[in-house]
């Protein structure tokens, strides 16, 4: 075991001085921007599987990606070596892709960022003995084994990572920043007359060990199992267009597919979203205002700095139905000449920055949730959303449903089988015509975007679409 | 194989070295570099070009299983990675079947998997294949646009080394083209836009089909303009072959030897019985040198083999790694899979194909009264749950009325059981296609589906 106080940090190990240089020689062709990412993380993971952990496993990842922008064109490499000739290599290759003429030398002064932390780590992961994770695991599993005889296999997953990331540019910027991560999922399978069924259930936030302090993880695992054995007795889901209810905390995957991959700066400024050109216009229902904020405290998708070293915000993209704005990287901010939003996220160091969101949400409505599943008279009520994906450009999207159930006469009564649901984002936001006052995040997600996964979180308070398709066959 | 040893396989054979008595030890030892090049408007928008390498460690002592990674090959990094392997050991449950892979006999089957000429091909000419992709997809139609257009390569070389006796490197490289298409029409409210996308893979860049990749790119964008959205109905589904393939995929999830061996399949108890219609037998074999996956060892350093799964409809085998096939008191049938370093060994099928039929996708259409051309399927990820078998996903396509293909249609999901869908099978193309995935494709011909619209 490593003391974690007694490592060095990346900003030891990488000087400013070398920074200043390094970047100095990628822009000494002419290019007119370079930057250097350099991250160390460490992590640990455990698995529990068919009741037995089945391994522990410790992972270090450690290098830099350097990019340098000449008019349009970026050249990007990367290297896991982090001594000055190491990155010295990347640069010229990076300044090599970029392939600028010219030439000059330019001096870089780099200001460090103020500290930027909006979360609170109480205890480092790192310092927790490993048998305690592991127990966690164990807990779960017996938690969901006891909760049926239904319950015929659970698997069960800890995870957490440490990772310090120093960002420098050539305007200036240097950022230090260190992201906590904790994450613990549980699957329970149950077995009955009409086959197998699942359940899942999942938490993660950006916060140390204290987060088990407050997270009973038992009642995860007994989660799971209850939407497994559920669903034993679960019908086929209906086919066609209907009103869909959908339950608080877990929905926010329909706005980050219908909608929020759609206000990405890169798809705008392709003009490959049905969003572009439409800011100031009603784009939702009124009840609808959505934000996407990088300083949640503890939250899956919160950062002090996104990956570009720009400070985290609170960006208000549909206020009242109406859009407001787009999510900004550097690049595409820089092409428009207006500021970032602290949406530049890439998966690690190996990867190019794009536009990416942090934690996408909707703000309550003025609807008690009650209400809305009695005014229904016949639908679908969705308790668990599984993942989703989109197409910008025509706005269509899917998302599957893990957990729901009819409605009938305004209430809630049989529980339905796994199904897709689909709809066009643009007429979907339209759509919502009650909006609960019950707001709640949601699970951690991972967004997947050009091969790229990144940590997201989303939420909203209880909703109604007044018209969705459901994949059913019934 | 075929003469070459990485010089990785020291390294990987100095960590097995350091091996105690009782101790297993397998190390992985990794390195690879990729280019990246994308062209936006005749311009080059990005081009990456990289190395990296690392190391994974597995330890298993009585019974008990650690591992570590890290993305370096420092000295001090890899003894850290061995120290935090043995470490772990110690929070694993005992597990009788945990163990390494052992050799076992089988013979290698060569392939071709270096290619020189693609290790020393220009950049230049790199950056003008993309460029003339994009060109030649830009002037196909008016109502086209390019996203973008894309030229990528990647190498990689590997060697696995285990106190067990597993000593096995090797490497490889690869390169395609891809573009994505944006199609418009309409103005106003009646704007309308729809996505396509085409590629083009080879070992060498000389085995592209640019015409083709842009041809399927505009075609595929093109063709569902003017899309709406059709009420629900049952009928009959013709996927085209690059759906099939990805259908494939998603049935081959349920013959996996892990899921067996710990009760997650729905085919675990049905060795030996009829589980799909009498025309279907898939067949997983990496050892086909036309397959895009085909290799020469799995990810544990044993032989890649022709395993046939289903044969005219009966289940016939599993697929395992050693560890699966331990449990399930059989032995590996070569198919452990490993995404790279930091993981361990997994089990999967590693390049399926179905043994094809004999008519052409329009002779297939020709006999279906009431149907669904699928081109697109969509979220397969979030609406299809191998455990439980039920099936549904977002789709798009063309409707087939009485042997013809008519208007498009989208915003829609089909939707069955994987189990149902099986033995459903009505016929099975001659179109055989390999795909860049881990499944060839042909067209595939399902009857009883619903399909969800208004």
């Amino acid at each position: 075991m490593r003391p974690a106080h007694l490592e060095r940090r990346l900003d030891e190990v990488i000087d400013s001085d070398v920074l200043q240089r390094v970047l100095a020689g990628a822009v000494s062709g002419g290019a007119e921007f370079a930057e250097v990412y350099a991250e160390d993380k460490r992590s640990t993971s455990a698995g529990l599987d068919d009741g037995r952990i089945e391994q522990v496993s410790s992972g270090r990842d450690r290098g830099a990606g350097i990019r340098v922008v000449a008019g349009d064109t970026t050249g990007f490499a990367y290297t896991s070596d982090l001594s000055e000739t190491g990155l010295t290599v990347a640069a010229s290759a990076a300044a090599a892709a970029a392939r600028q003429g010219g030439g000059g030398a330019r001096t870089i002064a780099l200001t460090p960022s103020a500290p930027h932390r909006p979360n609170t780590i109480e205890r480092d992961p790192d310092s927790v003995a490993k048998a305690l994770k592991v127990e966690l695991l164990e807990r779960m599993n017996e938690a969901a084994r006891s909760f049926g005889p239904e319950i015929v296999q659970v698997s069960a997953g800890y995870g957490d990572s440490r990772k310090q990331v120093l960002v420098a540019n050539t305007d200036g910027v240097l950022s230090n920043d260190e992201i906590v991560r904790t994450l613990l999922r549980v699957s329970a399978v149950a077995d009955g007359d009409t086959g197998m069924q699942t359940g899942y259930q999942s938490m993660g936030h950006t916060v140390g060990f204290e987060i088990f302090d407050e997270v009973d993880v038992e009642e995860l695992a007994r989660e799971a199992a209850r939407q497994a054995i559920t669903k034993l007795r679960a019908r086929p889901a209906p086919s066609g267009s209907m009103p869909v209810v959908i339950k608080h905390g877990t929905g926010g995957v329909l706005f980050h597919e219908a909608c929020g991959h759609g206000l990405e700066a890169d798809h705008i400024q392709k003009d490959a979203s049905v969003y572009a050109g439409k800011v100031g216009q009603q784009v939702a229902s009124p009840l609808v205002t959505l934000i996407d904020d990088g300083t949640m405290p503890g939250e899956w998708g919160t950062l002090g700095f996104d990956d570009e070293g720009h400070i985290t915000q609170r960006n208000v993209l549909i206020e009242d139905g109406i859009l407001t704005d787009y999510m900004w990287d550097y690049l595409r901010a820089r092409k428009d000449s207006r500021p970032q939003s602290g949406n530049g996220r890439r998966q690690s160091y190996q990867h190019l920055p794009m536009v990416r969101m942090t934690n996408t949400f909707v703000l309550d409505g003025p609807d008690d949730p009650d209400d809305i599943i009695s005014s229904t008279p016949n639908g679908v009520y969705v308790a668990k959303l599984g993942g989703g994906s989109v197409n910008t450009a025509s706005g269509d999207f899917v998302f599957g449903m893990t957990e729901a159930y009819l409605i009938e006469n305004g209430e809630i009564t049989e529980p339905l089988r796994d199904g897709n649901l689909i709809g066009n984002g643009p007429k979907v936001l339209q759509d919502i015509d009650m909006l609960g006052n019950d707001f709640a995040m949601g699970s951690p997600g991972t967004c997947g975007k050009d091969g790229q996964g990144v940590p997201v979180g989303d939420g909203q308070p209880t909703l109604r679409v007044k018209s969705l398709t459901v994949g059913g066959t019934a | 194989m075929s003469g070459f040893e990485s010089e990785l396989q020291a390294v990987a054979d100095r960590v097995v070295e350091q091996a105690a008595t009782g101790e297993q030890i397998e190390a992985f030892v990794a390195r690879g570099g990729e280019t990246e090049v994308r062209i936006y408007q005749g311009d080059v928008e990005h081009f990456v070009s990289a190395q990296s390498e690392g190391i994974g460690i597995r330890v298993i002592r009585d019974g008990r299983t650690g591992f570590a990674y890290a993305g370096t090959l420092d000295e001090d990094a890899i003894r850290e990675v061995l120290a935090e392997a043995r470490d772990n050991v110690q929070f694993g449950t005992v597990d009788e079947w945990a163990a390494l892979a052992e050799p076992d006999g089988v013979a290698v089957t060569e392939q071709t998997l270096w290619n020189d000429e693609l290790a020393d091909y220009p950049t230049d000419r790199k950056i003008d294949l993309a460029k003339e992709l994009e060109k030649l997809a830009s002037g196909a139609d008016p109502r086209v646009r390019v996203d973008d257009s894309n030229y990528a390569d990647a190498y990689g070389e590997s060697a696995v080394a285990s106190t067990t006796g597993i000593r096995m490197s090797g490497r490889e490289n690869g390169c395609y083209v891809s573009l994505s298409t944006l199609a418009d029409e309409g103005d106003g409210d009646d704007a309308e836009t729809q996505t396509g996308f085409g590629f083009s893979v080879g070992r060498s860049p000389d085995e592209f089909d640019l015409d083709r990749a842009a041809r399927e790119a505009v075609d595929r964008a093109t063709r569902l303009l003017g899309a709406t959205q059709p009420a629900s109905k049952r009928l009959t589904v013709v996927l085209d072959p690059y759906v099939t393939a990805q259908f494939i995929g998603v049935i081959s999830s349920t013959l996996n030897g892990e899921a067996v061996v710990k009760g997650r399949s729905l085919f675990r108890d049905r060795i030996g019985e009829t589980v799909a219609s009498p025309l279907f037998t898939m067949v997983d074999d990496p050892t086909n040198p036309k397959a895009y996956t085909a290799t020469d060892v799995d990810g544990e350093g044993l032989a890649a083999r022709r395993n046939v799964l289903i044969e005219d409809g009966v289940l016939r085998q599993f697929v395992h790694n050693s560890y699966s096939a331990r449990r399930a008191g059989t032995v590996s049938t070569g198919n452990a899979t490993r995404g790279g370093f930091a993981g361990t060994p997994g089990v999967g099928c590693l390049a399926l194909s179905l043994v094809p039929g004999t008519r052409t996708q329009e002779d297939l259409i020709a006999d279906v009264d009431d149907g669904l051309l699928v081109q697109q399927m969509q979220g397969l990820h979030s609406g299809v749950n191998p455990i439980s078998g039920d099936f549904s996903t977002g789709a798009a396509g063309l409707l087939i009325s009485n042997g013809t293909v008519g208007a498009p249609v989208r915003e829609i999901t089909i939707a069955s059981t994987l189990q149902r869908m099986l033995l459903d099978i009505v016929e099975i193309g001659g179109d055989l296609e390999w795909l860049p995935m881990r499944s060839a494709g042909m067209s595939l011909v399902i009857r009883d589906v619903t399909m969800s619209g208004s």
